[in-house]
């Protein structure tokens, strides 16, 4: 029997650790000599208080849902994908070789491409550590760490050498062609007759990621290759007795990993900057890890996580914009829900349990 | 290349080095007791943080290597928490510290020194000064050893020695005492320990603590030693190179000597020559720097002799079920 029910399990401990994260938050921002309640008041004005805030808040919660599924999708096989990171730079260099191998005519037709592009450079990114994992042991922590830097160095290496246009100072590739710009959802709304959004980068990537929400929940809980997935993540001797292959699962899930991580790529680089930069992921990778712990690893938490992920980015700027405070206390915010959903979670679960146990106890008698 | 070049390279190569080793040993006590670190970065983070905003103020190098020490010491209580207390996912507490030091230095670097995260840069007794050897300059002109011996050998802060002895002492430590016994013991099969009436808990916490000091020394180093002074993410993925060179010398002290200073050649190259010419191919510095990654990854998997990582490594101990 469990010692609680679900939904403390599910919704009570994250919001327990969510609640401790920005006690202590506040405390760091009174501690710099700031005022928390002012604090947080500018960033729901600056990320939720108008349509324009929304636009950034929407679009950097596109990116975060993308890395936290692909994380996710990685934790049901108990397998800890840090290299979302990389996955979705190179993933970034697939959407950029498409963008600029053809004069695409329209939106439509460059972006399954990209997303082809993006989805199979991710994946094979998450190949190497994969394979090593499933077949020689190595541990999949440190070489997706240690692929995040090489990803690094390769793409400094690609956009200096390779991709830079001529004449360019800047490690940066040349602008995509007209034919791939992506319909803004500022555009949309024009469409629409109304006005929404002006100016932000939220794009049509962000219904891609909704749909891709739907998907990996239909694959973990729908399919048999999901049942597959969870089996091997909770045990993996039960999971060979049951004729699943190790290999077969670790490198099909971290495949799926790494192509939703690159698939990313398609918000960011075709979507926003509408070329190759450096450094264009921005730490989303390192997000997605806190995404998919607050979320608990399921597509709708990821989405809910994502959004607030979203918020505090885009709330964070503005912080930087209006006030004193700096930017990098977003930093700091990440790393307490971190601390606190991920690695400290037992600090909240014990007496949880405890108190359940003891109102159980008082019920029946 | 001549004679002078080699040794002004080997020279940058030990100063480079240097934090890698102090890390590295952290994380190699650390991981031989079962506690994965991938905090390294982040406790090297605060520690250059720390050191070099006391320092300033005092204008002590001492008293900033102290505050080092401190620094990391509070992540590495705050892992010791979260990993051996309350018994939690050892790599997700690395990575919440690694992001806990890159804001909290940054965010504490403005509101106190207002200079976009950087602290001012040091000046005389701020900073570690390089030592001199004895004879160092008498000998300067023998041939071939007096290069070595004045140039290499000598005119290295006091840290760098420290770093060096540091190696044959942890190899003592751990192969030649009890602690030392317990410590790999409680890494491979904390059962046991347990068993013989020792506390897992606080070794684990020892060697946690041990972590933290040569994390604080580790980072003091890169802000008072190598340079004058804290910069934003100064630690530069130092962190993680000291991980792979743990791994690459398969968690043993003398291997890791040779393993950082591969790597910090390497990076002493890359910074020499930025496109190195080997006649046929030019190497870019990107793949320079990416080298000690690649070699790790070829290293971990196991195509060059094994790296068998300490068996009870990432699992918390639960003492009774």
């Amino acid at each position: 029997m469990d010692k609680m029910p679900k939904w403390a399990d599910v919704i009570l401990t994250p919001l327990i650790s969510l609640l401790l994260a920005m006690i202590i938050s506040a405390l760091v921002i009174l501690a710099i000599g700031e005022s928390p309640t002012m604090a947080l008041k500018t960033m729901v004005d600056g990320a939720l208080g108008s349509s324009y805030g929304w636009g950034f808040t929407l679009y950097y919660t596109t990116n975060f849902i993308f890395t936290g599924l692909a994380v996710a999708v990685a934790y049901h096989a108990s397998l800890f994908n840090i290299g979302g990171e990389g996955q979705a730079m190179v993933g970034g260099l697939g959407v950029a070789l498409v963008c600029l191998a053809l004069p695409w005519p329209h939106w439509g037709i460059a972006l399954p491409a990209a997303m082809v592009g993006a989805a199979l450079f991710g994946a094979a990114w998450a190949l190497i550590p994969a394979y090593l994992q499933a077949k020689r042991g190595s541990h999949i922590v440190i070489t997706t760490i240690m692929f995040n830097f090489i990803a690094a160095a390769l793409l400094n290496y690609v956009l200096v050498n390779l991709l830079r246009p001529v004449g360019s100072m800047d490690p940066a590739s040349a602008r995509f062609p007209e034919g791939t710009h992506l319909p803004a959802l500022t555009d949309m709304a024009a469409a629409l007759g109304m006005e929404w959004g002006r100016n932000t980068p939220v794009n049509i990537t962000f219904f891609i990621a909704i749909v891709a929400c739907v998907l990996v929940w239909l694959l973990i809980w729908r399919t048999r290759l999901g049942y597959e997935i969870r089996a091997f993540g909770r045990s993996e001797p039960a999971a060979m007795y049951a004729g699943i292959s190790p290999v077969r699962i670790t490198v099909i899930a971290m495949l799926i990993s790494g192509g939703l991580a690159g698939l990313m790529a398609i918000n960011n680089v075709m979507g926003e900057s509408e070329r190759l930069v450096l450094n264009a992921v921005e730490g989303a990778g390192f997000i997605g890890i806190a995404v998919a712990l607050m979320g608990r690893n399921h597509p709708f938490g990821v989405f809910l996580a994502a959004l607030l992920f979203g918020f505090l980015y885009q709330g964070g700027g503005e912080l930087a914009l209006w006030t004193s405070i700096p930017r990098e206390l977003i930093i700091v915010i990440q790393a307490l829900v971190i601390l606190f959903t991920g690695a400290l979670d037992n600090m909240v679960r014990m007496p949880l349990e405890r108190l359940f146990l003891a109102m159980r106890k008082r019920g029946d008698a | 290349m001549d004679f002078a070049t080699i040794i002004q390279i080997l020279d940058s190569a030990v100063r480079l080095m240097t934090p890698l080793l102090l890390a590295c040993l952290a994380g190699l006590y650390s991981e031989r007791s079962g506690v994965f670190d991938i905090g390294l970065e982040g406790k090297m983070l605060m520690a250059a943080f720390t050191s070099a905003s006391v320092a300033f103020v005092t204008g002590s190098a001492w008293l900033g290597l102290l505050a080092g020490i401190a620094g990391s010491m509070a992540l590495s209580l705050i892992h010791g928490l979260a990993s051996i207390t309350f018994r939690g996912n050892q790599l997700i507490s690395g990575v919440a510290i690694n992001f806990l030091a890159s804001g909290m230095t940054v965010l504490l670097g403005i509101k106190i020194f207002g200079l976009g995260g950087r602290t001012p840069a040091l000046t005389d007794g701020g900073r570690f000064n390089e030592v001199t050897l004895p004879f160092a300059d008498a000998l300067r002109d023998v041939p071939f050893l007096g290069p070595i011996y004045s140039e290499l050998i000598s005119g290295h802060t006091i840290l760098v020695y420290v770093a060096f002895a540091l190696v044959p002492l942890t190899w003592w430590v751990l192969f030649r005492t009890r602690f030392g016994l317990r410590l790999r013991a409680v890494g491979e099969n904390p059962a046991s320990v347990d068993t013989a009436g020792v506390s897992v808990t606080r070794l684990r916490f020892a060697a946690i603590a041990l972590a933290g000091i040569l994390c604080g020394l580790a980072g003091a180093y890169l802000a008072t030693g190598l340079s004058a002074g804290f910069v934003k993410e100064m630690t530069a993925g130092r962190g993680f190179i000291a991980l792979a060179a743990l791994i690459f010398a398969k968690w043993r002290p003398w291997s890791a000597l040779f393993a950082t200073f591969l790597f910090g050649l390497l990076e002493a190259i890359a910074n020499r020559y930025p496109n190195l010419d080997l006649g046929i191919v030019t190497v870019p510095s990107m793949f320079m720097n990416a080298l000690p990654y690649i070699l790790t990854v070829i290293i971990l998997a196991g195509f060059v002799g094994r790296a068998i990582p300490p068996r009870a490594g990432g699992e918390p101990y639960v003492k009774e079920r």
